[in-house]
C-alpha cells in the first residue's frame, strides 16, 4: 500500500515536471530544432541578452504584472473590508455575486468587451489600457483570497483593542491587519502570477508597440518556438524557484519566533 | 513582512513613474516613426537596425501569429499600425472591405526589382494595394530512406504502403485545397458537390495518417518520426537543412502558390514612412538579407542572384517556371469559408 502511494505521488510529479525539465535541457541545445540535440551550448542566454524584442516583453510583463498585482491588491483589500464590515446581507450577497462573475466568465470575453470598451471611450489602446485590463480581471481574486481570513478573524480582539484606548486606525493596523496579512499576499501572489501568464485578455487590450511575453511566444507559432525562449522560460523559472523559497523560509523563520 | 511591503511600494511608485515617463517622453519627440505589424520571427534583426539608422525613422515593430489575429486588431480600430505583412487571401478580404490604403508607388520605385510574375496577381490585380515580401508553395517532404516510390503526385499520400507513416497539416484550407487539386478541382471551389468528394477522399486516407500537425512537423520529420509530410516550402527548407535526407516535391497535378504581401492599413497615421519602409523591403540586398535570415523565397530576382549557389537551384525555394504554372492563389472564400470548417470537422470527427 505504501509502495502504491509513492508510485502515485511519484507519477503525478513527474507529469508536473517532466515538460520543465525537458525545456530546461533543450534551452541547452545546440540546434534550432527539438528533434536533434547537436551539442551543449549557451549560446540562445547569450542571444537571450541581445534580443531587444524579448527583452522589452519581458519589461512590460513584469512592470504590468508587479503594478497590476499591487494596485489590485489595494483596491481588493479595501473591498474586503467594505464588504465584511459595512455591508447589509442581501447588499453583501449582490456584490459577492458580482465578484464571482468575472472569476467565472471567459476570458475571451472579458478581452473583447474590454477591448471595445476602451475602444468606445477613445481610450488609447497600449500599456496604461493593458495596465487597466490587468487590474480589473485581478481584483476578484484578491477579494475572494482576503475574505475568508477576514471570517476567521475573531471580531473581539479588535473591539478588546479599542477598549484598551486604541484609536480605530491604530487597532487596524496592530490588530487586524496582521492577521488578514497572509490571506493578502495570497491575493497577491495568486494575481501576480495570473497576470504573468495571461495571454487572451492581454492581446485584446494592447496595443502598438507593447507585447508581454504570452503575446510574443504565441506570435512565434507559425514559424516556431525560438530556443531562446526555452532560456528564458528556464531563467524565469529559476526565479520563480528562488521567490518560493525565500517565501517559505521566511514564514518558517516567522512561526519558530 | 512589513519591509516587504514597504519595498513592494517603492517599486510599483518607481515603475509607474519610469512608465508615465516613457508614455510622455514618445510623445514630445519630433522623431518621425513608424508602427510595422509582421508575423513572429519574420524579418531579420538587422534589417529593421538599418532602416532606423539610415532614415532615423523610429520603428515600433509588433508581431502576430495568424492572419486572422491580425485581422481582428486591424478591423476593429483599437490598432494605429503603418505597415501590415498579411497572406494572399487576407490581402484580398481587407481590400473588399476597404481595409486597405492604396499605395503610392511613385514613392516606391523599388517596385520595379518585383518579378513580373508576381505582379497582377489574384488578389491584387491591380497592383494597388500590395507588394511581395515572401512567397512560397505547398508541397510533399519525404524521406529519401523510407520513401522508395517517386514522389509526384498528391497521390503517394493515399499509398497504404504508407500506413501510419504520413503527416497532414492541421489546416483546413491547404489539406482540403491539395485534395481538391488532385481531384483535378480548383482549391477555391464553392461547389458543394466537390467539397463532398474532397472530405470522402480525406477520411478515406485517415487509417494512414500518423498525425495531423502544424508546427511540430519540422521536429518529426528532423528526427525521421515519419515518412512524409504536407508542408508549406518554408518549412521544408528548414527540414532539408537540418536532415539530409530529406527531399521536397512538388506534386504534378499542382499546388498552392502563397504569398506575405507588404499593405498599408485605412488610415496610418504615417503612410510617406510606410512608403518608405516598403521602398527599402523592396531593395535586392535587403530582401536577400530577410530571405536568408527567414529561409523563405524572395521575389526580387536580383536578391535571389545573390543567395548561395546551393539555395538558388533549390527547386524546393525556386520552383520550374513549369511547375508554377500549374500552381494556384488561395482567393477570399468570405462566408463559403464555413463549408470548409464544416467539412474539415467531419474529417476530424471521422473514425
Amino acid at each position: 500500500m505504501n509502495l502504491f502511494k509513492k508510485i502515485y505521488a511519484g507519477s503525478v510529479y513527474l507529469f508536473l515536471y517532466a515538460p520543465i525539465v525537458v525545456l530546461i535541457v533543450f534551452s541547452f541545445n545546440d540546434s534550432k530544432s527539438r528533434g536533434s540535440w547537436d551539442g551543449f551550448t549557451l549560446r540562445w542566454y547569450v542571444e537571450l541578452f541581445h534580443n531587444s524584442e524579448i527583452l522589452n516583453a519581458l519589461y512590460y510583463t513584469v512592470s504590468i504584472a508587479v503594478l497590476a498585482s499591487l494596485l489590485a491588491t489595494i483596491i481588493g483589500t479595501v473591498a474586503a473590508l467594505a464588504i465584511y464590515y459595512h455591508m447589509k446581507p442581501f447588499q453583501k450577497n449582490i456584490v459577492m455575486n458580482l465578484t464571482y462573475l468575472p472569476v467565472l466568465n471567459p476570458d475571451i470575453v472579458t478581452g473583447i468587451s474590454l477591448m471595445l470598451l476602451f475602444i468606445f471611450v477613445k481610450f488609447e489602446l497600449g500599456f496604461f489600457s493593458l495596465l487597466l485590463a490587468h487590474v480589473v480581471f485581478n481584483v476578484p481574486y484578491v477579494v475572494l483570497a482576503v475574505l475568508p481570513k477576514l471570517k476567521q478573524f475573531n471580531h473581539s480582539l479588535y473591539e478588546a483593542a479599542l477598549d484598551l484606548g486604541a484609536t480605530p486606525r491604530m487597532a487596524f493596523r496592530k490588530i487586524v491587519f496582521p492577521e488578514i496579512l497572509p490571506g493578502i499576499i495570497t491575493g497577491l501572489l495568486f494575481a501576480f502570477t495570473l497576470s504573468i501568464d495571461d495571454f487572451v485578455i492581454s492581446f485584446f487590450t494592447t496595443g502598438s508597440g507593447v507585447n508581454n511575453l504570452s503575446i510574443l511566444i504565441y506570435s512565434m507559432a507559425r514559424r516556431g518556438i525560438h530556443p531562446t525562449i526555452n532560456a528564458l522560460s528556464t531563467l524565469l523559472f529559476g526565479a520563480v524557484l528562488l521567490l518560493l523559497l525565500i517565501v517559505n523560509r521566511r514564514i518558517t523563520k516567522t512561526e519558530m519566533n | 513582512m512589513k519591509k516587504i511591503v514597504k519595498f513592494l511600494m517603492i517599486v510599483a511608485v518607481c515603475l509607474l513613474m519610469g512608465a508615465i515617463l516613457v508614455g510622455c517622453g514618445g510623445e514630445k519627440k519630433a522623431q518621425r516613426e513608424l508602427k510595422v505589424y509582421n508575423w513572429g520571427d519574420y524579418i531579420d534583426p538587422v534589417v529593421l537596425a538599418d532602416f532606423e539608422k539610415e532614415t532615423g525613422i523610429h520603428v515600433v515593430y509588433d508581431t502576430f501569429a495568424t492572419n486572422e489575429d491580425m485581422y481582428v486588431k486591424v478591423k476593429s480600430g483599437g490598432s494605429d499600425y503603418d505597415v501590415v505583412i498579411p497572406s494572399d487571401y487576407m490581402i484580398k478580404r481587407m481590400i473588399n472591405e476597404g481595409l486597405l490604403e492604396k499605395i503610392d508607388f511613385s514613392n516606391v520605385p523599388n517596385y520595379k526589382n518585383v518579378d513580373a510574375k508576381f505582379k497582377n496577381l489574384a488578389f491584387d490585380s491591380q497592383n494597388e494595394y500590395s507588394v511581395p515580401y515572401m512567397w512560397g508553395t505547398v508541397g510533399i517532404v519525404y524521406n529519401k530512406k523510407m520513401v522508395t516510390d517517386p514522389v509526384d503526385s498528391w497521390n503517394i499520400l493515399w499509398n497504404k504502403k504508407y500506413e501510419k507513416q504520413i503527416l497532414m497539416l492541421d489546416s483546413p484550407r491547404d489539406s482540403i485545397g491539395i485534395t481538391l487539386k488532385l481531384l483535378g478541382h480548383s482549391l477555391n471551389t464553392s461547389d458543394p458537390e466537390q467539397l463532398e468528394q474532397a472530405k470522402n477522399k480525406l477520411i478515406e486516407q485517415k487509417p494512414l495518417v500518423l498525425a495531423y500537425v502544424v508546427d511540430e512537423v519540422k521536429d518529426k520529420m528532423i528526427a525521421g518520426e515519419a515518412a512524409m509530410a504536407v508542408v508549406w516550402s518554408g518549412d521544408a527548407m528548414f527540414i532539408k537543412d537540418k536532415n539530409p535526407d530529406i527531399e521536397y516535391a512538388i506534386p504534378k497535378e499542382g499546388t498552392n502558390l502563397w504569398f506575405d504581401s507588404i499593405v498599408i492599413p485605412k488610415g496610418a497615421k504615417h503612410k510617406t514612412e510606410a512608403e518608405e519602409f516598403i521602398n527599402y523591403l523592396a531593395r535586392p540586398e535587403v530582401s536577400q538579407k530577410n530571405a536568408e535570415y527567414i529561409g523563405y523565397a524572395t521575389p526580387l530576382p536580383e536578391a535571389k542572384a545573390n543567395l548561395e549557389e546551393s539555395v538558388q537551384t533549390d527547386l524546393a525555394a525556386y520552383p520550374a517556371d513549369d511547375i508554377l504554372k500549374n500552381t494556384e492563389v488561395f482567393d477570399d472564400l468570405a462566408k463559403n469559408i464555413a463549408a470548409y470548417d464544416r467539412v474539415w470537422t467531419e474529417i476530424k470527427a471521422a473514425r
